[in-house]
C-alpha cells in the first residue's frame, strides 16, 4: 500500500470554502429572570429596553473534497440559497429577540446566535460537505467562531 | 496661499431604528421603506467621519484639538445615540424619520453650535459599509 500517495491525495483534495454574508438587526441583552438593575449591571448599555442594533457579518465555512467533475467543494449558489432561506430571511432587518423563531427563549448574544445559525445550516448541506465554522462579527471589533460540538 | 487643512475624527455607534411615516398607512410604509419598516426595528453599526476644515493655529499647529473634538462628540453625540433606539430614545427623531440623511443632519446641528464658527464642519455617516451620507453636501 502506498500510504504516502493516499494521504497526500486526501489532504490535497480537502478544502475549506467560505461565503461571507451580512444582515442588519436589532437586539438587546436582557435576562427576564433578573431585575432591571441586575441586567444593567451585567449587560450595561446593551440592556437598553428599547433595543439597539448592529450590522452583523457572517462567515460560513464548509469543508469538503473538491469534486473531479465540477472542481467544486460545494456549488456556491446552493450554499448562498441555503444561507438566504434559513438564516438571512429570518434575521435581516429583524428584531432578534422578538422576530426570530430559533432565538425564542434564548439570550441574543453573538455566541448564541452563532450556535443557532450553525444548527440551521449543519443538517442542510449536501452530502459530503461538512459545516466547519460559523464566524459571526457583531462589530468590526467583536466576533465569535463556532466549530460545532 | 490657501492654508486650509481638513482633519477628521472617526467614531462609531450601534443603534436600532425603523423607517416609518406615521402619516401613511401600513401598506404605503411597507411599499416605500420595505424591510426597513419592520415594526420591531432593526439596527446598524454606524460609522462616522467628522471633518473639520480650517487653518492650523500658529501657536498650536492644530486646526482643532482632536482630544477636544473627541470629548465633544462623546458627550454630545455618542452618549445620545450609542446603544439606543433612534425612534424611541432620541427626541430629535420623535417627528423625524431616522434615515442616514437625517441622522447626519442632526449630528451636524448638534456639533455645529459647539465648534468655532471659523471652522468648517462636515459629517459623513455610514449606515452600512456601502451606504453613507454627507452633510452639508459640497
Amino acid at each position: 500500500m502506498n500510504y504516502g500517495f493516499t494521504f497526500a491525495k486526501i489532504f490535497y483534495s480537502m478544502l475549506f470554502l467560505t461565503r461571507i454574508e451580512h444582515f442588519n438587526s436589532a437586539h438587546k441583552l436582557y435576562n427576564p429572570g433578573w431585575s432591571k438593575e441586575k441586567n444593567e449591571l451585567v449587560f450595561g448599555k446593551c440592556a437598553n429596553e428599547n433595543w439597539h442594533g448592529h450590522n452583523y457579518e457572517l462567515h460560513v465555512t464548509v469543508k469538503g473534497k473538491v469534486a473531479t467533475d465540477t472542481g467544486f467543494v460545494i456549488n456556491v449558489k446552493v450554499l448562498s440559497k441555503l444561507i438566504n432561506e434559513f438564516v438571512l430571511e429570518k434575521l435581516d432587518h429583524k428584531n432578534l429577540n422578538m422576530d426570530v423563531d430559533f432565538m425564542k427563549g434564548k439570550m441574543c448574544s453573538t455566541e448564541n446566535l452563532a450556535i443557532e445559525i450553525w444548527k440551521q445550516l449543519c443538517s442542510r448541506l449536501p452530502e459530503g460537505v461538512q459545516l466547519h465554522c460559523i464566524k459571526l462579527c457583531e462589530t468590526p471589533r467583536i466576533f465569535v467562531e463556532y466549530f460545532g460540538d | 496661499m490657501n492654508k486650509k487643512v481638513s482633519v477628521y475624527r472617526k467614531e462609531h455607534f450601534n443603534a436600532a431604528h425603523r423607517l416609518h411615516n406615521s402619516a401613511w398607512n401600513e401598506e404605503k410604509n411597507y411599499a416605500v421603506f420595505g424591510k426597513c419598516n419592520n415594526p420591531n426595528y432593526h439596527g446598524h453599526n454606524y460609522e462616522m467621519d467628522i471633518k473639520i476644515t480650517g487653518e492650523p493655529g500658529t501657536d498650536t499647529g492644530f486646526v482643532i484639538d482632536l482630544k477636544f473634538l473627541s470629548d465633544l462628540v462623546k458627550v454630545n453625540v455618542l452618549e445620545k445615540l450609542d446603544h439606543k433606539n433612534l425612534n424611541l430614545d432620541v427626541p430629535e427623531f420623535a417627528n423625524l424619520n431616522p434615515t442616514v440623511e437625517n441622522i447626519a443632519i442632526v449630528i451636524y446641528n448638534i456639533l455645529r453650535s459647539k465648534i468655532d464658527k471659523k471652522l468648517d464642519l462636515q459629517i459623513r455617516l455610514y449606515e452600512t459599509p456601502k451606504n453613507f451620507a454627507e452633510y452639508p453636501a459640497s
